[in-house]
């Protein structure tokens, strides 16, 4: 039974608890509502809560643990002299899941039986024969104890499903049956909904410690077993970067040191052009401008931070790359050999945080208190004066906190270096080479059609990581500084 | 004992005439002023510079050249081709010939053979038996055929090819530019509105006329149904307990700052969760609406928690102590009361974060969104969640990314596409904001 026939079954034994709870209840007390403990709705509440959270529940944890509880059974059966010198046991059984797919798609074609799918006995051969003809993908000969395990995996998946919707439907039922069972005039629906509810708002919230605990453990699993096939210390101290394409064999370089220098270097460039603009547009519009240019200016430059990254990425690529090369190229100075640049990246990337930039600064200089420009103007100064020497330094540590979080976006940012900063790694000081940053290798290690357990792959785990780490820091950092700073005037 | 006052000079300054240390002090400060304004007119500039490059290259992406050519098919005709073995062939030698005879009624002279018009428009032929063999109540009646023109002759009209740069190849000649003047003269090759590229799909590498952005706008949309069905309810969950439930412990305080961390985090990052968790965990099938959803949903949180929150503040506690005094309890308050009272502040700030999920790109580069070529409309609901489908944002990346320079021109046009729909959602918000903002 498809799942989603399932959810809505379920869906419809809770309507139906509902109901009854609603009818027993109004039934009980003589249609007479005001006998009851609370509305009547909070009865039939209680009943679908009770037949379907504890239901869905279960499914969810039957869905997650079955796929461990098969894998373990079928990566028993897999004898150790099974598994070819080059290979692992993790190859193996996602041969074993090809394998099983690719009968569920000849059962689907018509090239195969159900009885012949689970014969044991299949000779492997034939077997092998009316896959390729369903058209289903095995990349190697299929073996004796692969096409059993394959089997094998099919049959506990296909029975564990079928329990599963049995067991879970029952769970509704039964749960429903207690819910209207315990209905009764002087029971407390209203109560028990509202802790009800209560838990499923305390679990809402859970969700975002739960995607902070999803993201740390992909990222340190695969890491791990990153640094299984390749050392960590060539990976955090190499200074080159040379992935071989075949995936397998072939020695790769995988040192990190050109894509972080790449980062950086893109990143400088983005804040200088970044942070001069962006707080001199914060001090203009919180200390010179009039109301009218205010509202008009500010939400202009705040436009440029709602327009996507792939809009500045399309315009690195194909407007200021052209455009540097037709004054720093061949034909002008001749220090850009093509479009994709450190240079061109950082610019574009530099225009996308100006707004960034000023309207965090924006908020700060304009929490520092009045009466520090009025004492500053009291003593003679100029109001550029007391901007400098007033007003900025008290709001130094809040711009600094600013400027950080304006650069952990930088490191961050994907799309302006996929497309304008070009792919080739390097260590070089020409801000007119093409480099590469830790965002744009991960998209190309991890895009196309590259095999999850090979080291080319699993670096992009630990490149994100890396920059996982990085980010998370300087955020930390950042936001410490400008509570800090908040806090003393508040 | 000395006095100071006495040693001094008298100070010369006079309140008419500026002294120097003032003049400098002034111009100062109109320097610093001046700094200011620049930064904001570079600001602008750039902005500008931004809506311009995108008009400008966009634009052309909704116009194509075609030949529109009118003529009447006999019934003769017509049996005589489906009679000849290679019927296409006998259909073009017939819209060849009627092309002359347009021509020549015109008062144009110019020779073309049959390679020509095939470098033009591809093959005429089977777009026209295909018209006739579907409706032939038409022969005998005037038709009016619009055949789309190749990809060169579209980037002569644009400017992209020009006679200057125009290589000699199988696929175009120089000496057909003079062809396509004449027919331009002629009014027989228009550029017309593409349709195509707003309801069409991806074309292939080697196609970029054909190809049109509806199917990945249906793959958007798709997707934008996931984050909306999931993070408008998981969001406003999540705010009502961290606002009016959460007690002040250690477990409140984790969750804070775990959303104010999420709001931070690299999108890419989001992109190795999506594929570790949803793809290689869960076996969730690779480029679906649906995973693109999830992982944008993910995203989204912390930015439709942080903004319900704010209009949850925003109303004010004597609206809770009437209902609680009224005999209500707290959750009944909650949800009779406070929420709606906060509804149009949420619904403003889940516009405004579906607007950033539709935009995002690069999570949608790792589930798989880009290798994949989307050419054709999902066939049903359940299709359209779970079957591999392209998003707008990565099918802009996937023509930006292609080597013929005819698709940056549909980069550019789908950019045109997702920023309008950008500006209507942010639209539309500010005008709920407008309309139903209450100040207390």
């Amino acid at each position: 039974m498809p799942l989603l026939w399932l959810f809505l079954l379920i869906l419809a034994i809770a309507a139906g608890a509902f109901v009854i709870a609603r009818m027993r209840v109004m039934a009980m007390s003589g249609q007479d509502r005001r006998s009851l403990h609370s509305l009547p709705n909070y009865y039939g509440s209680n009943a679908a809560m009770k037949s379907a959270i504890p239901a869905l529940l279960v499914l969810v944890v039957w869905l997650i643990a079955q796929p461990f509880y098969v894998n373990t059974v079928v990566s028993g059966m897999i004898p150790d002299d099974a598994i070819a010198q080059s290979s692992s046991r993790g190859l193996v059984l996602a041969e074993v899941r090809r394998a099983a797919d690719g009968m569920d798609l000849a059962i689907a074609t018509g090239n195969m039986t159900e009885d012949e799918a689970r014969n044991t006995d299949a000779d492997v051969a034939d077997v092998t024969e009316r896959l390729s003809t369903a058209g289903a993908i095995i990349t190697s000969e299929l073996t004796q104890p692969i096409l059993r395990a394959a089997q094998q995996f099919r049959v506990l998946n296909s029975t564990g499903y079928q329990i599963m919707t049995i067991v879970v439907l029952l769970i509704a039922i039964a749960g429903g049956a207690w819910a209207v069972r315990e209905t009764q005039p002087k029971f407390r629906a209203r109560n028990v909904v509202e802790q009800g509810v209560r838990v499923l708002l305390i679990a809402a919230a859970s969700i975002a410690i739960l995607t902070t605990l999803g993201i740390v453990l992909s990222l340190v699993f695969n890491t791990i077993e990153f640094f299984r096939l390749y050392p960590a210390a060539d990976f955090f101290f190499g200074t080159s970067w040379a992935p071989s394409f075949s995936g397998r064999g072939g020695a790769s370089d995988l040192g990190i040191l050109p894509l972080l220098w790449g980062t950086f270097y893109i990143s400088i460039v983005a804040l200088i052009v970044a942070v001069p603009v962006g707080l001199f547009s914060a001090i203009y519009l919180s200390e010179y401008a009039s109301p009218k240019v205010r509202a008009f200016a500010k939400p202009m430059l705040e436009v440029l931070a709602g327009i996507p990254t792939i809009v500045y990425g399309l315009f690195a690529l194909l407007t200021v790359g052209p455009l540097l090369v037709s004054v720093f190229g061949d034909d002008g100075l001749g220090w850009m050999q093509a479009g994709t640049a450190v240079m061109t990246a950082g610019l574009v990337m530099g225009i996308m945080l100006i707004p960034f930039v000023s309207s965090l600064s924006d908020d700060i200089i304009n929490a520092v208190p009045q009466a520090m420009r009025d004492g500053s103007y009291g003593l003679g100064a100029t109001q550029s004066e007391t901007i400098r020497q007033v007003v900025l330094p008290a709001a130094l540590p809040g711009i600094v906190g600013a400027i950080l979080l304006a650069a952990s976006r930088a490191i961050g940012e994907t799309m302006i270096v996929v497309l304008g900063a070009g792919a080739a790694a390097r260590l070089s000081l020409n801000p007119f080479d093409a480099m590469t940053t830790v965002t744009a290798k991960i998209v190309s290690q991890l895009t196309g059609d590259s095999d999850f357990a090979s080291p080319e792959a699993l670096v992009a785990f630990a490149l994100g990581m890396t920059l996982f780490v990085i980010t998370l820091g300087l955020n930390i950092f950042a936001l410490y500084i400008v509570r800090k700073y908040r806090e003393q005037y508040e | 004992m000395t006095d100071a006052s006495m040693d001094s000079a008298p100070i010369k300054g006079s309140l008419i005439q500026v002294d120097a240390r003032t003049k400098k002090r002034n111009a100062a400060e109109k320097r610093f002023k001046a700094y200011g304004l620049v930064a904001i007119l570079i600001g602008l500039f750039f902005l500008v510079v931004l809506a311009v490059s995108i008009l400008r290259s966009g634009i052309p992406a909704f116009t194509q050249a075609e030949m529109t050519l009118e003529f009447t098919l006999t019934q003769e005709e017509f049996d005589a081709a489906e009679s000849q073995v290679l019927k296409t062939k006998a259909y073009e030698g017939i819209f060849i010939a009627k092309l002359q005879d347009a021509l020549t009624e015109k008062g144009l002279t110019v020779a073309f053979d049959a390679a020509a018009i095939e470098r033009l428009l591809g093959k005429p032929g089977s777009t026209i038996r295909e018209f006739y063999r579907a409706n032939p109540d038409q022969i005998g009646t005037p038709v009016t055929f619009s055949l789309p023109a190749s990809s060169r002759v579209d980037g002569y009209f644009k400017g992209r090819v020009s006679r200057d740069t125009v290589v000699d190849s199988r696929f175009f000649e120089a000496s057909d530019l003079d062809l396509v003047d004449a027919l331009a003269d002629a009014g027989i090759i228009v550029r017309n509105f593409n349709w195509n590229f707003i309801t069409g799909s991806d074309s292939g590498v080697d196609n970029p006329g054909g190809a049109g952005i509806g199917v990945s706008v249906i793959g958007s949309f798709f997707m934008m149904l996931v984050v909306l069905a999931l993070s408008l309810p998981i969001g406003v969950a999540a705010s009502i307990y961290l606002e009016e439930f959460a007690p002040q412990n250690w477990f409140t305080d984790l969750i804070e700052v775990n959303i104010s961390n999420l709001a931070a985090v690299p999108s890419i990052v989001f992109g190795i969760l999506g594929l570790a968790v949803f793809i290689q965990f869960m076996h969730l099938p690779q480029s679906a609406p649906l995973v693109g959803g999830l992982v944008l949903t993910l995203m989204t949180l912390p930015t439709i928690i942080i903004s319900t929150r704010a209009s949850l503040k925003a109303v004010p506690p004597s609206i809770r102590e009437a209902a609680l005094g009224v005999g209500a309890s707290k959750m009944q308050t909650v949800f009779h009361h406070v929420l709606p009272l906060a509804a149009p502040g949420i619904l403003t700030g889940t516009i405004i974060g579906l607007a950033q999920a539709l935009g995002e790109t690069a999570p949608l580069l790792l589930i798989g969104m880009v290798g994949f070529i989307a050419r054709a409309y999902p066939e049903g609901v359940v299709s359209g969640f779970i079957d591999p489908n392209s998003a707008m944002p990565a099918q802009i990346y996937t023509w930006a990314a292609r080597a013929d320079a005819g698709f940056y021109e549909k980069a550019w046009g789908g950019i045109i596409i997702l920023l309008i729909f950008l500006l209507t959602m942010n639209i539309i918000a500010i005008i709920l904001r407008r309309r139903f903002e209450r100040r207390w």
